[in-house]
């Protein structure tokens, strides 16, 4: 899969190397600014109010 | 399946992208797929557990500093401290020691005005540099993004009852990761625009999540009548888990108006806290 994408990629090497890093970050960026901040609030495991008031 | 012998074919003419390939089985190419996809998976969760651990506190960091300069952009300004003549440079010493001034009754915040970051919170014990925003509820709003929460109906600092906060003690700048490191004794300051209050600590208890009486003005006795001017600290027990709870409760020794500065102990510690807002 991604040795496929990787040749999918245009250009010459050096340059598919770039778009594979920025591919990569853009990646990374997307799980950090949205996808985890959602997923955490599902983990229990920072709960730290007591009783029932946490909305 | 080493490729390297299949690609050292003697033709020179292939060149780039169009590399000669044994075609794969379609087994083959699922389980390839799979196990990258696989192997995604276990890297993003590794990422996920960095940022939890370690992003979520630099980020929350940020905004406490940012919830601080607020804060401290509309609280009256930090006069220093009269010179205390009396207060010997022994911080360690017992609590007998340096007769506080007394200023009578504490001032109160009134309900109504305890809302967004209302206070900060200076704990010795917990670093040289702790203070922290306090604001106004519990939700994952505020205690994920600035620090220590107030459970909304419990009482204003130094009323008598109790003054209750939540804190991370993991993930989200933690800031009672260190709770457990508490020794009877130790003082817990709490600022507002009204003046600076002095509580002691007392003991801490740990107990299971649903025991919502340790917030009630008198802890753990909800139809008692309160006497005390408790503050009660709670959060999650044990590090890195949220079985138990682990609450702190402290007791008010002491408090001094706005205008007559901070208590020696922490003048220079509020002097920093206002510095960076």
């Amino acid at each position: 899969m991604y040795a496929w994408i990787f040749r999918t990629l245009p250009g010459p090497l050096w340059l598919r190397i770039i778009f594979s890093v920025i591919l990569v970050l853009a990646a990374v960026a997307m799980l950090m600014l949205y996808v985890f901040p959602w997923v955490s609030q599902f983990n229990p495991l920072t709960d730290s109010t007591i009783g029932s008031p946490d909305s | 399946m080493s490729r390297s012998t299949l690609d050292a074919a003697p033709s020179r003419q292939v060149t780039g992208t169009g590399r000669k390939r044994r075609r794969r089985t379609p087994f083959q190419v699922v389980a390839q797929v799979l196990g990258e996809l696989l192997i995604t998976a276990g890297v993003v969760l590794l990422l996920f557990v960095g940022w939890e651990l370690w992003w979520t506190n630099i980020e929350s960091n940020v905004k406490q500093e940012q919830a601080l300069g607020e804060f401290f952009s509309d609280a009256p300004p930090v006069l220093a401290s009269p010179a205390p003549a009396e207060v010997p440079a022994s911080p360690g010493s017992d609590g007998a020691a340096p007769a506080a001034e007394d200023f009578g009754e504490p001032a109160v915040l009134a309900q109504g005005d305890l809302a967004g970051t209302f206070g900060v919170v200076y704990i010795p014990r917990f670093g040289e540099n702790y203070s922290r925003p306090v604001t106004s509820g519990v939700g994952s709003d505020v205690l994920d993004n600035l620090g220590l929460g107030h459970y909304p109906d419990t009482g204003a600092p130094g009323q008598v009852g109790n003054f209750a906060l939540a804190g991370h003690r993991q993930t989200h700048g933690q800031v009672l990761d260190q709770i457990h490191t508490l020794v009877p004794g130790d003082r817990i300051y709490v600022q507002t625009r009204e003046g600076y209050y002095t509580y002691v600590f007392r003991n801490t208890e740990i107990v299971l999540p649903d025991r919502g009486d340790v917030i009630a003005p008198v802890p753990t006795q909800p139809s008692a009548e309160p006497v005390d001017r408790i503050l009660t600290l709670t959060s999650c027990n044990p590090r890195f888990g949220a079985q138990e709870r682990i609450i702190a409760y402290s007791v008010l020794e002491s408090w001094r108006p706005a205008d007559a500065g901070p208590p020696a102990e922490i003048a220079d510690r509020v002097a920093r806290a206002a510095g960076q807002g």
